[in-house]
Parts: structure tokens; C-alpha cells; sequence
């Protein structure tokens, strides 16, 4: 019961925090979820956050997974909705808020200064994300060349999963 | 607008959309409401999407929510979100299930591996594409890798947030006002 009240808390947190989505909040679930309650090491964390952008959905499920190896279904059930909740209720309120108060001329600037910021969050996670895969060159070619992939085409990167897999079936 | 969509249309609209959805749902949210039912406008769908992405939280629930919400209120909002949540639970309660058994094996694990380095790649290849779309100003960009360098070093994210989110909307406010 402990345990599933500090993942109920631990994601709660962590929904509130979610601007820019799942991979900008990455930085600070990895904090909380290895570092501070050592839950899973580095390669687990990443493995599991690999597999939910490989499946149907939105990302943000990476916190079901998580939750599942942590403590079971309870622990999935428990994580999924302290993820979802607290976010939902804020954009339930907003909202009924915004249907009312049309063409909000906050919103602009909103989204224009906090854009970047979700940007930095989202290469910092890429990079934790690194960090936690490259124990040899393999890896390392994997990542640059993924990394060339996703930037310079216009192709789904999805491709860019499959042929990780493959190439580390090979040669990892 | 054509017509107003029922509770079980947004539901069922949502589950396929949760369903189907590789690689993030905006897309293909958009282009279900507007391009395949026409319930929305590319306008309103842009307005509902923005708001979500303002907002803390995934931006796919935030963006159901406000599209339930708008046709039918509060029950409108529960039940695009269940639609849109329960497919994709089921199928990641599997995918856990099978990690937790057979995640250790050598070639399973090297499988993974391979996936999480390209993850990883994927990851950064997204937000260099965002930084050359974007083309950010020179204050924005240094607001912009302050909060990669902050997050990087680990500091606690809503530190991170409370020093650079003030900082980033005085900033865009000033641009936009010129």
C-alpha cells in the first residue's frame, strides 16, 4: 500500500509538470523513478520508455508500463492515473473556461514562450536516454544515425524503431 | 459544422484513434475530426489543440477532453478520454506482462537495447527538427537550452519551470507585441 501511494504521488507530480508532453516530463521521471526511489536502473527506465513510443497511443502510457514493473497491474492502474487525473481536471476546468472566453489573446504568447523551453526538456531527454543505451559503438552509430533520420526526413519513426531493433539484434 | 457527433460516436471515434495512433495521436486526431467526419473545423481543431499543448499534461487527453467537452459537456470529455485510453492499456498491460518475463534473455535484451538507442535518437532528432522549424529569436533559443542544460544536470524540474517560464513569456510577450 506504501509502495502504490508513492507511485500514485510520484506520477501526480509528474502530470502537473507534463508541459511540452511525455518526452519533455522524461527528465524529471527518470530523476524520480531511478535516482531518487531506485525503482529500475538506467537501461530498464529507457528500455520501457523505448516500448511505449513503439506502441499505439499516446506516449504519455510510458507511466502504465513503468507502473507495471514497478508493482503489478495495481501498480500500472495506480501510475496511469496519477498521470491522467490531476492533467484531466485542469483541462476539464480550462475548458469550459475557454469556450466562454473565445479567442483568448493569452494563449499566444503562452505557447510562444513556453515552446522553447519544451524543446530544451525534450533534447535533455534524448540525451538522458543516450546515456542510459551507448555502452559501445553499435549503440552510438544507432543513436547519430536515428537522430539524422527523424531530423532530416519526412518518414515515420517508426522505421527508425524497427531498424534499431534489428540492427541491435545483429549486433548487440 | 455538419453535425454534432454522439457520446458512442466520440467513444468509438476515440478507441480507433487510440487504437491506430503509432508515434503520437495529434495527427491523427486531426485528421479524423476534420478530414474523415468533418465535426470540426481545421480552425477550432488548431484552438483545441493549442489550449492542450499550453496546458500541463499530455497533450493528446488535454486535446480529448476539450474536444468532449465541447460537444457534450463533462460526460462528452469522460468518455473521449476512456475511448482514447482503453485500447492502448490493454495492449501495454501485454507488452509489461511479457517484459517483466521475458525482458532479461540475451537476445530479447539486445532487441530492446537496439530499440532504446534509436528511442533515443528519435527523441533528439524531434527537437532539432522543432529548434529548425521554430527558428526561435536569440532569446528564446538561450531560454531554450537553459532548460536543456538545467534538465540535463538533473535539477528538479519545477525549479526548471518556475525560473524559465517567466522568463519565456515576458520574452514571447515583448516579440509579439512588436
Amino acid at each position: 500500500m506504501i509502495l502504490l501511494g508513492q507511485i500514485l504521488i510520484a506520477f501526480a507530480t509528474l502530470s502537473l509538470l507534463a508541459i511540452g508532453g511525455a518526452n519533455a516530463v522524461l527528465p524529471e521521471m527518470h530523476r524520480l523513478l531511478v535516482d531518487v526511489h531506485h525503482w529500475m536502473d538506467d537501461a530498464t527506465f529507457t528500455q520501457l520508455f523505448a516500448l511505449a513510443q513503439a506502441a499505439p497511443g499516446p506516449n504519455i502510457l510510458a507511466a502504465s508500463v513503468m507502473g507495471w514493473h514497478i508493482a503489478g497491474p495495481a501498480g500500472m492502474m495506480v501510475a496511469t492515473l496519477g498521470m491522467l487525473v490531476p492533467a484531466a481536471c485542469l483541462a476539464w476546468i480550462m475548458a469550459g473556461l475557454t469556450i466562454r472566453l473565445r479567442g483568448n489573446t493569452w494563449m499566444k504568447p503562452a505557447q510562444f514562450g513556453l515552446v522553447p523551453i519544451a524543446v530544451g526538456l525534450i533534447a535533455a531527454s534524448g540525451l538522458i536516454m543516450a546515456q542510459a543505451t551507448v555502452t559501445g559503438w553499435a549503440a552510438l552509430v544507432i543513436v547519430i544515425a536515428a537522430t539524422l533520420f527523424v531530423w532530416r526526413t519526412k518518414y515515420s519513426p517508426l522505421w527508425v524503431l524497427l531498424a534499431g531493433g534489428l540492427v541491435g539484434l545483429v549486433l548487440l | 459544422m455538419s453535425e454534432r457527433p454522439s457520446r458512442t460516436a466520440l467513444f468509438l471515434g476515440y478507441l480507433q484513434i487510440g487504437l491506430t495512433s503509432f508515434g503520437g495521436v495529434n495527427a491523427w486526431a486531426r485528421r479524423f475530426f476534420v478530414e474523415k467526419k468533418g465535426w470540426l473545423t481545421e480552425q477550432e481543431y488548431a484552438e483545441v489543440l493549442g489550449i492542450g499543448q499550453v496546458l500541463p499534461g499530455p497533450n493528446a487527453l488535454n486535446t480529448a477532453i476539450g474536444i468532449g467537452t465541447y460537444f457534450h459537456g463533462a460526460t462528452g470529455a469522460i468518455v473521449c478520454a476512456l475511448g482514447l485510453f482503453t485500447g492502448p492499456m490493454v495492449l501495454l498491460a501485454a507488452v509489461a506482462s511479457l517484459y517483466d518475463t521475458y525482458g532479461q534473455l540475451p537476445l530479447v535484451r539486445a532487441i530492446l537495447t537496439g530499440i532504446a538507442a534509436a528511442a533515443a535518437g528519435m527523441v533528439m532528432g524531434t527537437a532539432v527538427k522543432m529548434v529548425t522549424k521554430l527558428r526561435p529569436s536569440r532569446t528564446l533559443l538561450c531560454i531554450g537550452l537553459a532548460a536543456f542544460t538545467l534538465a540535463a544536470l538533473k535539477v528538479r524540474m519545477p525549479y526548471v519551470l518556475l525560473m524559465l517560464a517567466p522568463l519565456g513569456l515576458i520574452a514571447a510577450w515583448r516579440e509579439l507585441d512588436r
